[in-house]
């Protein structure tokens, strides 16, 4: 009953050969770009994951919600240079304030109400950014110059090498905050120690709305950077953020440079498995990288990085 | 009329729940021909206006803009339309339910420009049970036109995309014969019509179509599809692809240096489309892309002039507030509108459902949507309302025709 | 131990009552308000699984969808290809999703929190392309239709198919909340719950939790698939479309609207589920995510545990106004 026609399927690379190596490379180099893409929004997962244990579903949309603020900034007659720092601290202090209004009556409930607040988020903003801006494609200017470059037969561009070195900046900065400066730390107590920590007279819930800052505004960055990509409408992110997810947790949540790995990895393995897995092809891609994922969980059940949580019984 | 139907529901008080609902929806009597009465005639529809089809929902809109035009120049045989659009998210389940409710809550004349080819294969076994009319489709799938017989209250209405694919095919033969195609698709049915109809119109040719490579609706982006194409050794490929898939594949296709010749669905030729694809990708990304339309491209300065865009143009001034006058679909939608009402007024003044489904298989208008040129016409034996392209090619930032308007079924 | 479920009166009662309005309901309402009324029994026999699973387990799961996905085309390969009757395959697709369901706990067992979100969100996202890949059997991206589903032989003169697809949802309802509510009462409902508040602890009072946790998410997702089964019948038509990731999530929406503390917030989801986005759409086709998506996080601020939570709470508050020292466990 369960058969599988190949006239149906793409066709597969034929046979091994100095072009395929190439091709080879190129996909690989494809898929770090792509990867790079799931790691810049990854990383804003695992800052609020690491704020309240929660997975904020709302954060794709709260990226491209700003990312079309930026637009409109754009549109307006500013700069590029102008808009883009305007527009990440505008979602800063934007979802500070989220966080303060939506998000504080729901702090101390189960982590499946606060979910489900993320998720009305999600429906909300994307419904807003439909409504203001309608869902027609448009075209997004490249912080990074777009121009192909050629290594041998290998083609990439400076905006695939911009992605990944922002995300990696983002990375350092990251790590630099929490090891190395006193409000990071505050905030890793905040969210491992919330009683102790409010004992110590760190603010917790300010630090909870520290920590959605600075994920919005990590978050922003990815958009800005992937919509000149993918092009901006409101479902842009929707698919990302399904990637982002899978990556976030394949690093471990609660790292960020899992984030990045994952991300990585993951954008290498789709682009390996689509083209060069007969079975597979690239339909099933998604679902057999999932599956991977999923059985590597089953023997690292907290991801590369991730750190195994021991609770006192 | 519309009835409120909320619940508000208590583990402890179902019945008071009842008694709130049962009050609200009393049994409303139908017209003796429902959906009619002496001013108004009531359509119903579904559109996403959500979910990840969303794009697609501003066709309703148009749709509607066009009929406020139509009612306050009279009407249709003196009646005034009335279109009920609904969302249904593009999810069947949801469509059957909607339609339901259009039905037998709002007794609607008929259904108009339901889209999706999913959900209009949910729906219509239920609306040809019932002999509802289920008018004007809005999907390309050949379906509506090929299974007529079996269910006769359906009629589609976009050119569908296999005999699209058929032109191309046609095309590369009598132009390329010697082409190596390379086909990028949608995995679904949209994108499955495009390459049946591309084997079909290459005939004996089709064994040169070296490769194919599929995307799904929820990839990040097309970048290893196009790359493993490139690498094919094609000299021709098929975008088969919606807009967003085909901004990228040609935006990709310049960055890595394409030379070859590119041929696009109409469904992403817009010109909007094409300049986003130019900005990343280079001139190189668009010049030379061949496609087809036939309706009219809003931004297209060549056609500005054309009555159809006069007409488009004024609807949206006074009854398209918020629209965005560039967005090819809100063309779509009005021209859908247009053989709607065209429709409705052959059908005469007396309507009954059967007046309306025999006017639907018997039209010959000129639709101003069109493009120039296009015209619109149906037979008891060939429920194929538009079955004529034009061919395009881009280039200097527009597209230019190629050639004379092409039956695409023949 | 097993404890004999003793079934108190107001249990009982309100049972009855509830009994006989469902009976009565088809009689005084429009045929499709009993067509969407079947859908929203089917979505809170797929809640039930949420409230045992989530809700009394602690196992949250973004992938339910799935497993109505299966229940939905086993009803329609059956009918369609098979020439089964529907309830024949409503009991196929039950038995198919449990034993699928069993491997699914199997390999979540080590999971919690994120990392089982993602290995149950990795069931919901990969539905459309198996589906779309073994296209001879499910009929690939245009999906199956099948004949209506309608009441058999005699029936069909009393009842029509919107009246039957009512009833046949309602009763499956009502013996499957019967059934899992005395199946709760003893050791297998305590179980469940130690598990979720305490996992080790558990294991040290001698419940074996890998049975246990593996259990709940079989039997959940049979309910699931009961529940894709009945809609696939009432739809008579499936498709990939009809299973996306959307689905799954508004299950859990559903349920967490409705309170998965309890039973009859099963009931609540369903009616969510089903009539949430239609009143959003009937205020305002043109926002009604806006409306869909505010009224979410307000129902959720105002009422954490659900709505069915809220209103035990407010009886509870009624009934014995001296107010007790423990604050009640939200899920």
């Amino acid at each position: 009953m369960l058969s599988y026609r190949r006239s149906n399927r793409p066709d597969r690379v034929p046979h091994l050969g100095a072009s395929t190596i190439q091709e080879l490379a190129q996909q690989i180099v494809s898929g770090l770009a792509t990867g790079s893409i799931f790691a810049s929004l990854a990383l804003a997962l695992v800052m609020i994951y690491r704020s309240m244990d929660v997975i904020n579903f709302a954060q794709g949309e709260l990226a491209m919600f700003t990312t079309f603020i930026a637009y409109q900034l754009i549109q307006q007659g500013l700069p590029m240079w102008v808009a883009f720092p305007l527009t990440i601290v505008i979602s800063f202090f934007g979802a500070v304030l989220l966080q303060r209004t939506v998000i504080r009556p729901v702090e101390r409930q189960s982590q499946l109400t606060i979910v489900i607040v993320t998720l009305g988020l999600l429906i909300t903003f994307n419904g807003l950014a439909g409504w203001f801006w309608g869902y027609e494609e448009k075209s997004f200017p490249s912080p990074f110059p777009t121009a192909p470059i050629h290594l041998g037969d290998v083609t990439f561009s400076s905006q695939d090498l911009g992605v990944i070195g922002v995300s990696l900046g983002a990375l350092l900065l990251i790590y630099l905050f929490f090891a190395r400066t006193k409000l990071g730390l505050a905030m890793r107590a905040a969210a491992l120690y919330p009683d102790q920590s409010r004992v110590l007279g760190i603010p917790h819930g300010w630090m909870l709305a520290l920590g959605w800052g600075l994920a919005s505004a990590i978050g922003t960055i990815s958009g800005l950077m992937v919509a000149p990509i993918v092009f901006l409408d409101p479902n842009m992110m929707q698919s990302i953020v399904v990637y982002a997810f899978a990556a976030a947790v394949l690093g471990g949540i609660d790292s960020p440079v899992g984030a990045v790995v994952g991300g990585l990895i993951l954008g290498v393995a789709l682009n390996l498995l689509g083209n060069y897995v007969d079975f597979i092809g690239t339909d099933l891609r998604l679902p057999v990288a999932f599956a991977i994922i999923v059985g590597m969980l089953v023997v690292r059940p907290a991801g590369l990085f991730g750190k195994r949580r021991l609770s006192r019984v | 009329m519309q009835k409120h139907r909320f619940k508000l529901l208590s583990a402890l008080a179902p019945i008071a729940a009842l008694g709130i609902f049962a009050g609200s929806c009393g049994i409303a009597q139908a017209d003796p021909v429902p959906g009619v009465t002496p001013t108004e005639i009531l359509l119903g529809g579904t559109h996403p206006y959500s979910g990840p089809a969303s794009a697609y929902g501003v066709i309703g809109k148009g749709i509607l803009a066009y009929f406020a035009y139509v009612n306050d120049h009279g009407g249709v045989n003196g009646r005034k339309i009335t279109f009920k659009d609904e969302d249904d998210a593009y999810n069947p389940a949801q469509t059957v339910q909607l339609v339901k409710g259009l039905v037998e809550q709002d007794h609607v004349f008929a259904l108009f420009n339901t889209l999706g080819t999913a959900p209009n294969l949910a729906i219509r076994q239920y609306l040809n049970d019932q002999k509802i009319p289920q008018l004007f489709v809005s999907t390309g799938a050949t379906t509506w036109g090929t299974d007529a017989a079996k269910y006769p209250w359906t009629i589609g209405f976009n050119a569908d995309y296999q005999a699209e694919a058929v032109v191309f095919g046609k095309y590369i033969v009598q132009h390329q014969p010697n082409a190596k195609v390379a086909v990028i698709y949608q995995n679904d049915d949209f994108g499955q019509d495009y390459l049946t109809g591309l084997a079909k119109g290459m005939g004996a040719k089709a064994s040169q179509i070296v490769k194919k490579a599929s995307y799904e609706v929820s990839d990040p982006d097309v970048r290893s599809q196009i790359s493993t194409l490139q690498a094919s050794g094609a000299d021709t490929i098929l975008i088969a692809a919606t807009p967003k898939f085909a901004i990228q594949s040609l935006a990709d296709l310049g960055q890595l240096g394409w030379k070859g010749e590119t041929y696009l669905s109409n469904v992403s030729s817009a010109s909007t489309m094409m300049a986003a694809a130019t900005k990343t990708g280079g001139d190189a990304a668009t010049n030379g892309v061949i496609s087809d339309a036939y309706t009219i491209d809003p931004t297209n300065p060549a056609l500005a002039n054309t009555p159809g865009m006069k007409l488009y143009k004024d609807v949206l001034a006074k009854y398209g507030q918020g629209l965005d006058p560039n967005n090819a679909f809100v063309l779509y939608g009005m021209a859908a509108a247009y053989t709607m009402v065209d429709t409705l007024q052959k059908a005469g003044k007396d309507l009954t459902r059967e007046k309306v489904m025999d006017a639907a298989i018997h039209l010959n208008e000129n639709n101003p949507f069109l493009w120039p040129g296009v015209t619109l016409t149906t037979s008891p034996g060939d429920r194929f309302p538009v079955r004529e392209l034009q061919l395009l090619k881009y280039g200097n930032g527009g597209w230019s025709t190629v050639g004379s308007i092409i039956d695409a079924r023949k | 131990m097993t404890n004999r479920a003793r079934v108190p009166a107001a249990n009982i009662i309100s049972f009855a009552i509830a009994a006989a309005v469902v009976a009565v309901v088809p009689w005084i309402l429009p045929p499709y308000i009993s067509f969407e009324l079947a859908y929203a029994g089917a979505y809170a026999i797929a809640i039930l699984g949420l409230v045992i699973l989530t809700g009394m387990n602690g196992q949250a799961s973004l992938g339910h969808g799935a497993f109505m996905a299966v229940g939905g085309y086993a009803v329609a390969i059956a009918v369609s290809r098979a020439g089964w009757p529907p309830e024949a395959a409503i009991l196929i697709a039950a038995v198919l999703c449990a034993i699928f369901g069993w491997l699914v706990g199997m390999v979540a067992l080590r999971l919690s929190g994120a990392y089982l979100a993602l290995a149950t969100f990795a069931l919901a996202v990969s539905v459309a392309p198996v589906l779309k890949r073994f296209k001879d059997a499910t009929g690939g991206a245009q999906g199956l239709t099948f004949s209506t589903a309608h009441a058999p032989g005699a029936l069909a003169t009393v009842l029509d198919n919107e009246r039957w697809l009512y009833y046949e949802a309602w009763l499956l309802v009502g013996v499957l909340f019967a059934a899992s509510w005395f199946a709760l009462q003893g050791r297998l409902g305590r179980a469940l719950r130690a598990i979720r508040d305490n996992e080790i602890a558990a294991v040290s009072f001698g419940i074996n939790p890998a049975f246990y946790k593996a259990l709940a998410f079989a039997w959940s997702a049979a309910y699931a698939g009961i529940a894709g089964a009945l809609i696939a019948n009432a739809t008579a038509f499936v498709s990939p479309d009809t299973y996306a990731l959307n689905l799954s999530i508004t299950l859990l929406i559903g349920g967490v609207l409705g309170g998965l503390g309890s039973m009859w917030g099963a009931i609540v989801g369903g009616f969510v589920v089903e009539f949430l986005p239609l009143w959003a759409q009937n205020i305002s086709t043109a926002a009604s995510p806006l409306i869909y998506g505010i009224s979410l996080i307000v129902v959720m601020i105002a009422v954490p545990g659900g709505i069915v939570g809220a209103i035990q709470r407010v009886a509870h508050t009624i009934t014995r106004p001296r107010a007790e020292g423990k604050p009640e466990r939200s899920t």
